[in-house]
């Protein structure tokens, strides 16, 4: 193993998921990571174990990855049965092996979940998300006609909110963590940081029907509120934009039915 | 050799935008929807130049390598962006963000296109507000700023640590709102492998499936890239791991010019590397060098004690030594070069020897620890998650880090490459920085040039053209851009080697960071133009990737690219080593003041160097665009 030199050094074995491809048979298989750097991280372990696959004439295990500071949302590992690993408030780029005992067997598999569909490996298909932002999780302002940044003040309070909600880096882990495969703390964190912003307001009926339908239709479970999502959420996004969304929801479905009129501009 | 008509309109220069804007020609709404542009990228500039571009009714596809145009990598930027609104009533106004953008950029980019870059950034904050980015308030429910490095005044917007992620989440937003009316086509895990120029023109791209690995080709009656930066060529950097210059520089091959490709930004404040494995270096804000005090231990055989054992007198704070008045605040470059001298001098600390203390001792004792962590808990705490130190207690160890690159392909003032009908936008462009940039100003770039630039000025080419006269896939040009594509994987597939591509990626950014990094001499760079090659062609030798073509295949995505930094990176070499002087990022040992500052010569060297591709193995031609200033008078940049 090329790891760096080191006194914490340690020996582990990683049981992967392996699957060729969408709808194919998978399973584990089991790779001995000898003389570890405890201060890698879980993403550069496969690194290396992929060169050494690569070396022997394996195909090396796929897996999704990009900024590797945990803010892109790109990586969704689950390991040991947890969406991104032991620790919380972390992307599983940020989960380094000085979390794993000397001779752990570590499990790591794909996000799953039926709207998740795997592409190959531990990769799992995860626009199922950008259907849901496309749905309506946004505010129709046209490139050039927005009026002066200050005229549209919006106390403190309202924006740090606004911007706990929008810390969401849509990774998906709220959905492998729920037994029901509900997205719905994806979707509380859009419709919360949007509908507590003035400038959301117009379109704030349309965009929670039309974002918890579009997410329904997707085939995402519902919520019995376990609250397995915020506790493995990697931007700790609170279970209180749930409630949040719950009251949106009904308040808007109320007037979509009785007031015609409030819930227009309903996404095309 | 290429024309470099930089089309700089005529008149003064706060006139010279909206001046133009009046003048260039317009399509008309019943004719845009018969235009068909292809955005590449939908990082900050991309996704708002495809929503725009589909809001006012052209076709527009948006294809991206990523399996979500919200994961690009504009989503990582911290600190913020500029913008001259003035609402700290602290003097700020457009022509002053003009200035502080072309000094800091060490006069060496296009005066007119920045002027305009600093008109629009006010309309940028608008646009976001009404978005919905949840940018930082006062009590009053009015914008917050914060200061930044190289201005004198307050004018950065920000959104806690993760500007950049609100920001592109806004351009997203209103990329997703066209995609969900059919206005834009979203091409996900889609990318871009060639581009297909025909009759001297742009008119489409080539892309590969990254999931099937179906290659395909697109017409257009346009082509914009907006793919980001090269940085990754130096395999370490704070970049991500997927970032890549294959879109821009399979165009340098098809004739756009590279311009200024030695002009690599270096940020003295990173996470130093801790091993051979690493595939990533972290940024710390600069913020921190207002209370940390950097410092090594005066004598090599104290490097590897540990830091409070060493004395007062053994420690050398060597900023504060050699920039009495700056101290630890110096300039960027001038603080990443000093660290990077100590520890070639053999005295740096950690593991591998390449990293400087930072140390808040000092600022606990004089604060205490709670104010401390007011103001950097959030950096202490990615410190720790990384290091597992904690930074209250022991020095933080810090080294400098590849993350921005200001040259790019060459584009004129309507953001169009040489190559008629190619567009290019935000990181991957050179236009606006020039030798360096201000912090907080990419953001600006990006979302400048996409909501606010490219929609006036791709209609002035698109009215050029006939409506429906877009060429068909079948054209021998796409087959011919298409074959090449697929014999570069055969290749690649083929070549049945004996070593992984991390390997080859790995010694190339040793060779990049060691010969075309923090200080460059004309023999370092002579050595890197004789070492390239020769490791590009054990690459092609000896490299082995496994798997097929017709599937998720990441070794194979992974070597395409890297065969693609093996030869920017001695585009990169020999640019650096024709531009004989220092200025900006780009040092030379051998043209410096005595102060160690950059010493520029512009009676020789006010150009933009834009290289034009003359084939496999001949040498690259250098055209040059001379740099005029009207507004601004070149002095030596001095922040002391």
């Amino acid at each position: 193993m090329a790891a760096g030199v080191s006194k914490n050094n340690i020996s582990v074995t990683l049981r992967v998921w392996r699957q060729a491809g969408p709808g194919k048979p998978g399973g584990f298989v089991d790779y001995p990571a000898k003389n570890v750097n405890s201060n890698m991280s879980i993403l550069e372990l496969l690194d290396v174990v992929n060169d050494e696959l690569t070396l022997k004439g394996d195909e090396p295990i796929a897996f999704a990855h990009d900024c590797r500071e945990g803010i892109c949302g790109t990586c969704s590992l689950m390991i040991d049965g947890k969406p991104h690993g032991p620790n919380q408030g972390v992307a599983s780029c940020q989960t380094y092996m000085r979390s794993f005992e000397d001779g752990a067997v570590i499990v790591i598999e794909p996000f799953r979940a039926a709207p998740f569909p795997i592409v190959k490996d531990l990769v799992s298909d995860r626009s199922a998300f950008d259907r849901i932002q496309q749905a309506g999780g946004f505010i129709t302002v046209r490139t050039g006609a927005a009026p002066d940044a200050n005229s549209i003040p919006v106390p403190k309070a309202d924006a740090e909110l606004a911007m706990d909600a929008a810390a969401c880096i849509g990774c998906g882990a709220c959905v492998a963590a729920c037994k029901n495969r509900s997205a719905v703390l994806f979707v509380a964190a859009k419709v919360s940081h949007l509908g507590l912003m003035p400038q959301g307001q117009p379109e704030r009926d349309s965009r929670v029907l039309a974002m918890v339908n579009t997410a329904d239709e997707l085939g995402f479970g519902s919520c019995t509120n376990q609250g397995e999502c915020s506790a493995a959420c990697p931007k700790m996004i609170s279970h209180d934009f749930i409630v949040r969304l719950n009251r949106d929801y009904l308040a808007a479905s109320f007037r979509s039915a009785f007031c015609a009129h409030a819930a227009g501009g309903h996404a095309e | 050799m290429a024309k470099l008509d930089s089309r700089i309109p005529p008149g003064p220069l706060a006139e010279k935008w909206r001046r133009h804007k009046a003048e260039i020609k317009l399509v008309n709404p019943a004719n845009k929807r018969k235009y068909e542009v292809i955005v590449v990228g939908a990082g900050l500039a991309g996704s708002s130049a495809a929503a725009t571009l589909g809001e006012l009714g052209y076709k527009v596809r948006c294809f991206v390598f990523h399996d979500s145009p919200r994961r690009a990598h504009s989503i990582a930027a911290q600190g913020g962006i500029n913008a001259a609104k003035n609402y700290q009533n602290d003097g700020d106004s457009v022509y002053r963000l003009f200035y502080d953008t072309v000094k800091g950029g060490d006069y060496r980019s296009r005066e007119a296109n920045v002027h305009r870059l600093a008109e629009v950034s006010v309309n940028i904050i608008d646009q976001c507000a009404a978005q919905g980015v949840p940018f930082a308030r006062e009590y009053g429910g009015l914008l917050a700023n914060r200061s930044f490095g190289g201005a004198q005044v307050s004018r950065t917007f920000y959104a806690r640590g993760q500007t950049g992620q609100q920001l592109l989440l806004g351009a997203y937003s209103a990329l997703s709102r066209t995609v969900g009316q059919g206005l834009v086509q979203l091409h996900t895990q889609e990318e871009m492998c060639d581009l297909v120029v025909i009759g001297g023109q742009a008119k489409g791209i080539i892309t590969r499936n990254l999931v099937t690995g179906k290659i395909s080709r697109w017409a257009a009656d346009a082509v914009i890239l907006a793919t980001g930066g090269y940085g990754n060529v130096f395999n370490l950097s704070t970049y991500a791991r997927g970032s890549n210059a294959t879109a821009i520089w399979r165009a340098y091959k098809r004739g756009a010019c590279f311009a200024n490709p030695c002009y690599t930004q270096i940020h003295p404040t990173c996470i130093p590397v801790s091993g051979d494995y690493q595939s990533k270096l972290t940024l710390m804000s600069e913020s921190l060098r207002n209370d940390g005090r950097i410092w090594v231990p005066k004598r090599k055989e104290d490097c590897k004690k540990d830091p409070a054992t060493i004395a007062e007198e053994d420690r050398d704070y060597y900023l504060e030594r050699i920039y009495p008045s700056f101290g630890n605040l110096a300039p960027r470059d001038i603080s990443s070069r000093a660290a990077k001298r100590v520890c070639d001098e053999g005295r740096g600390v950690g593991e591998s020897g390449l990293g400087v203390y930072l140390d808040f001792s000092d600022a606990i004792k004089r604060l205490g620890e709670d104010t401390v962590r007011e103001r950097y808990g959030n950096l202490f705490d990615i410190y720790h998650e990384i290091t597992n130190e904690n930074a209250y207690r022991t020095p933080m160890r810090i080294y400098p880090a590849v993350h921005y690159t200001m040259g790019g392909l060459w584009v004129d003032y309507n953001l169009m490459s040489n190559l008629p009908g190619l567009f290019v936008l935000g990181e991957a462009n050179f236009s606006d920085h020039g030798a360096n940039r201000l912090g907080a100003s990419a953001l600006m770039q990006g979302l400048a040039d996409g909501y606010f630039v490219i929609p006036y000025t791709i209609g002035d080419y698109l009215a050029s053209q006939k409506p429906g006269s877009r060429p068909s896939t079948d054209a021998p040009e796409f087959k011919q851009a298409e074959d090449s594509v697929t014999s570069i994987i055969s290749r690649l597939l083929g070549a049945k080697g004996t070593h992984p591509v991390s390997h080859f990626h790995k010694r190339l950014g040793h060779i990049m960071w060691h010969y075309c990094g923090m200080a460059r001499t004309r023999e370092g760079l002579e050595t890197a133009l004789k070492e390239i090659p020769k490791l590009r062609e054990e690459f092609w030798a000896t490299v082995k990737v496994p798997g097929s073509a017709d599937t998720l295949n990441q070794s194979l995505e992974v070597a395409g690219r890297v065969a693609d930094f093996l030869e920017l990176g001695e585009l990169m070499c020999r640019d650096a080593l024709t531009r004989e002087e220092s200025c900006g990022c780009h040092f030379r040992e051998e043209y410096q003041h005595p102060d160690g500052e950059c010493k520029r010569d512009d009676a020789n060297f006010a150009h933009v160097a834009a290289w034009e591709y003359q084939g496999a193995g001949a040498e690259p031609l250098r055209n040059v665009e001379p740099l005029v200033y009207e507004a601004i008078k070149m002095s030596v940049r001095n922040y002391k």
